[in-house]
């Protein structure tokens, strides 16, 4: 089309503008459920809260629970740990920042990895910010996750020490419904 | 010429075909009715009437009140034979839907048990039921159902308002396009659930079976009817009749059926106009392209 | 033929990559200004729409397997399971159920344009051809793709048609077995109608391309069936036959999205939404829609190996059309006899339609035999006579005086075209 009708220049260019521009807002919009469908479902999203009874994890014992198809790891943790993390000076930490979805922002301090007020317990998503492997309990050289995948270690506050890992093992959102009844997400 | 005679012959006989074919099912009907000694009785003797349907039409919503009431019916009366293992409770608070909230889901679900497991020990165990748990089911398997029920399981409620329906015939079947009619499940099962009646004379129905002009595929079903005034204690003043009963049931299994039915009509809607608008453009583009050409 | 302007592209990274492989440069002459008839008419547009429609399948039908679990214990919940959870499954899954029915009627819609006009003339016969393979294909995969949902009329659609082939002489069981991959419909069978029905459309797209080469060839018929003479008798495809392609493409999405949002269910079948049961056959087993026309022949042969030969030669005679019809005229509009014919040819299929519907009894298969009868005679008896006795209207001299003649405006070959100058 080379050539322009001199009578009407502007309605004819801007049918043709708005013609194109319409079909073009006709695809995006097609193509939207086309993507949203690879999203979690509404089943999926439906289990993305799990409750769990803490009651009978003894001092220095931990369970592993599904929750979005990954492990949580709730360990309850023993004095000694608690110490052992809580005496590292969060400058020193190569990740300062807590990953906690509870206090987001906050520093890496043991307090604000730990539940709040019940500082024994340590919930997390049990994934190694790496690669995504699990990491191993109570091994590696400060007592607390070690990554066989590519040897990232993990002191007791589930914060990451030394490895190629960039980040603290991240906090779920969670609370305590009771003493011993807690609900992920 | 003579093949015209010939084409004129055959569109005539293919004219023909058609009403006779009509009057053969009307006839079959009419059989039945007379006591079914037609060897191959047409279901159902009698078609449902079409009710008035808040989802129909293409600004159809369900009405959640209906909804609530048709889910109590089912609860109370439905769901003690009947499964419905495709719903899950938080269905219940979802879009769409009855309009339950959350926290009703949660105190709702909670007060069904169902088993989960195994636990740490291998052992299966029973919990209160989570919103993302299915309706459970009133029989532990297939065979459970049937042989509580004169050996024939009743079916799964959860897609019945879509899995059942009358054949419209000719010429509703046209019409039916233009209408954009989809409610022949509900008022199937409308039809059906008011439709219990006493044989008329001179027909037996076979023994544990109960006639019902209405049942898709004989003249008498071995459900006995389910429904009696008074049954279920309304809480916003609906007549408690077996019509109402009936309607709001019929109505919550559409919802069962096609939970996303309002989203989809509203999209329809905005999709349509669209079109039309696109349509319309291009239209006036065409023309000013074919302008000054002669085709 | 030669196209309207020969292709120089101006950006340097196009003409790097067409000087070493032409694709910008094939485009550019298969769809911008490839020369296309200038009186096309709508009946036309329905190409393109058949190429969309097998694109919108494709990519509905990838979504969909996604989500979809080819199980026999698992099928039929992961449908439903798309239909409640996933995100816009109800309206992808609708497209795609529905989308089988749309790309059959478009088919039907083009396969009789193309009757009609005589496009399956010289030289188009291998065109015509192929486009029937592609039928074949079509009707393979929407058969497969029916019985995935696992549903009542899934299940018991596969084992009356897996049936078919048990009337082969001799091998006939065997062959059934060997399709089912046991004795009877099961899993070995709906995971191998699952793997072909994602295989079969990529080899009907495959189809395709060779079914546009050979349209590419000679070029598109025309309503008056006369053949290109001149540059005048055509039109760049571009933005002539983009834009009306365009129209016929958006005003038929209308009808189909009417069909996904309000009508989802009509053209499929209530007892598809309750479980495939092998021990509860359905009262009335009715194929999809588009097999009826198919169905009734087949019913209306009392013998199963003669129904199963009557129905698989109602498509093989369609193969044949190019020589069993010997008019040398190509256009219906010039065919005063064979116009009447094909519109009673349209009736009787949309009659076998019905009837295939219907039980098998009484009026009905008396009326399916005549019908069956008449279309075998359409083609076999019909068309090679009707070249014979028929005389044809005078055709016009060329597509131009076609189309100039019409407004009743001064009839001159090669009249000056302005549009050329548009182009």
């Amino acid at each position: 089309m080379a050539t322009s009708d001199l009578a009407e220049p502007t309605r004819r260019d801007f049918l043709y503008i708005a013609t194109g521009a319409v079909g073009a807002v006709g695809v995006a919009a097609a193509v939207w459920p086309f993507i949203n469908q690879m999203n979690p479902d509404a089943s999926a999203l439906a289990l993305s809260t799990v409750e769990v009874d803490i009651g009978s994890i003894a001092p220095g014992a931990s369970i592993k629970v599904m929750w979005r198809g990954k492990p949580v790891f709730i360990r309850n943790r023993t004095p000694e740990e608690i110490q052992s993390a809580a005496g590292v000076p969060v400058a020193e930490l190569p990740d300062p920042d807590a990953r906690n979805a509870n206090h987001p922002g906050a520093d890496a301090s043991d307090a604000n990895r730990a539940a709040a007020g019940k500082e024994n317990w340590l919930i997390m998503v049990g994934v190694c910010t790496h690669l995504g492997c699990i990491p191993l309990g109570e091994q590696g050289e400060f007592g607390g996750w070690f990554c066989p995948c590519h040897g990232s270690v993990y002191d007791t506050a589930g914060r990451i020490r030394r490895g190629p890992a960039p980040e603290n093992m991240h906090v779920p959102v969670y609370s305590f419904l009771t003493d011993t009844r807690i609900r992920i997400g | 010429m003579k093949k015209l005679t010939l084409a004129a012959g055959l569109a005539l006989a293919l004219s023909a075909a058609v009403p006779f074919a009509f009057a053969q099912e009307e006839g079959g009907a009419a059989h039945a009715e007379g006591g079914g000694e037609h060897a191959t009785a047409h279901y159902p003797i009698r078609k449902p009437e079409p009710q008035d349907w808040s989802f129909a039409g293409i600004f159809g919503k369900y009405d959640i009140g209906q909804l609530q009431r048709g889910y109590q019916v089912y609860k109370e009366v439905c769901a003690n034979c009947h499964s419905m293992h495709l719903v899950a409770f938080r269905n219940l608070a979802e879009e769409g839907g009855p309009g339950f909230t959350a926290a009703q889901v949660k105190a709702l679900a909670a007060t069904y048990t169902v088993q989960d497991g195994p636990d740490d020990n291998g052992d299966m165990f029973e919990r209160p039921a989570l919103p993302s748990d299915r309706f459970p089911s009133p029989y532990p398997n297939a065979q459970a159902a049937a042989a509580s029920n004169n050996g024939k399981a009743p079916p799964d409620l959860s897609l019945m308002a879509k899995g059942r329906a009358v054949e419209r015939g000719f010429p509703w079947f046209l019409i039916d396009i233009v209408t954009q009619y989809q409610e022949g499940g509900p008022d199937y099962i409308h039809a059906l659930l008011t439709g219990y009646q006493d044989p008329p004379e001179g027909v037996t129905v076979p023994p544990g079976t109960h006639y019902n002009p209405y049942f898709l595929a004989g003249a008498a079903l071995a459900m006995p009817p389910p429904l009696a005034d008074g049954q279920v204690t309304y809480s916003d003043g609906s007549p408690e009749t077996v019509d109402q009963y009936a309607r709001d049931v019929s109505a919550f299994l559409m919802w069962t059926a096609e939970p996303h039915l309002e989203a989809r009509k509203r999209i329809g809607f905005q999709v349509l106009i669209f079109l039309g608008v696109f349509a319309a453009l291009l239209y006036l583009t065409k023309r000013k392209i074919w302008s000054n050409i002669a085709h | 033929m030669a196209g309207h302007s020969t292709f120089e592209p101006q950006n340097p990274v196009i003409r790097w990559i067409d000087s070493r492989l032409p694709i910008f440069g094939l485009v550019h002459s298969s769809f911008i200004v490839f020369p296309n008839p200038r009186n096309l008419n709508y009946w036309w547009t329905f190409g393109g729409i058949l190429a969309f429609m097998l694109v919108a399948q494709i990519v509905t039908g990838v979504v969909l397997v996604m989500h979809y679990t080819p199980h026999t214990s698992l099928a039929f919940n992961s449908v439903e399971h798309i239909m409640r959870d996933v995100n816009y499954g109800w309206m992808i899954r609708y497209l795609h159920a529905n989308g089988a029915s749309m790309f059959f009627i478009a088919v039907y819609v083009h396969i009789f344009r193309g009757l009609y006009y005589g496009s399956y003339k010289a030289p188009r016969e291998v065109l015509w051809i192929l486009g029937m393979i592609i039928y074949l294909l079509m009707m393979a995969t929407g058969f497969m793709g029916y019985v995935l949902p696992w549903g009542q009329m899934s299940f018991w659609g596969a084992t009356v048609i897996t049936s078919l082939f048990s009337a082969i002489p001799l091998v006939g069981e065997p062959v059934t077995t060997w399709l089912w991959g046991g004795f009877a419909v099961d899993n070995p069978t709906l995971n191998r109608f699952f793997s072909l029905h994602y295989l079969l459309p990529f080899m009907i797209a495959g189809v395709v391309v060779l079914h546009v080469w050979a349209l590419h060839v000679p070029g598109s018929n025309n309503p008056t069936g006369v053949s290109v003479k001149a540059k005048q008798d055509t039109l760049p495809f571009h933005p002539y036959f983009t834009v009306k392609d365009a129209l016929g493409l958006v005003l038929f999405l209308m009808f189909y999205m009417w069909f996904v949002f309000y009508l989802p269910n009509y053209l499929g079948h209530p007892d598809n939404y309750t479980p495939a049961d092998p021990l509860v056959t359905p009262a009335h087993i009715v194929p999809e829609w588009y097999y009826l026309p198919f169905y009734a022949i087949l019913r209306s042969i009392p013998s199963k190996l003669g129904g199963v030969i009557a129905m698989f030669g109602a498509i093989g005679v369609l193969f044949l059309v190019p020589w069993l019809d010997t008019s040398k005229v190509r256009s219906a509009a010039y065919r005063p006899l064979y116009r009447q014919f094909f519109w009673i040819l349209v009736l009787v299929s949309i009659g076998l339609g019905y009837l295939g519907s219907r039980p098998a009894e009484g009026g009905y298969v008396i009326a399916s035999r005549i019908l069956t009868l008449y279309y075998f005679a359409h083609f076999l008896v019909i068309l090679p006579l009707l070249g014979l006795f028929e005389r044809p209207k005078p055709q016009p001299a060329s597509i131009t005086e076609a189309v100039l003649g019409k407004g009743g405006a001064p009839v001159t070959a090669g009249a000056p075209a302005a549009p050329q100058t548009k182009g």
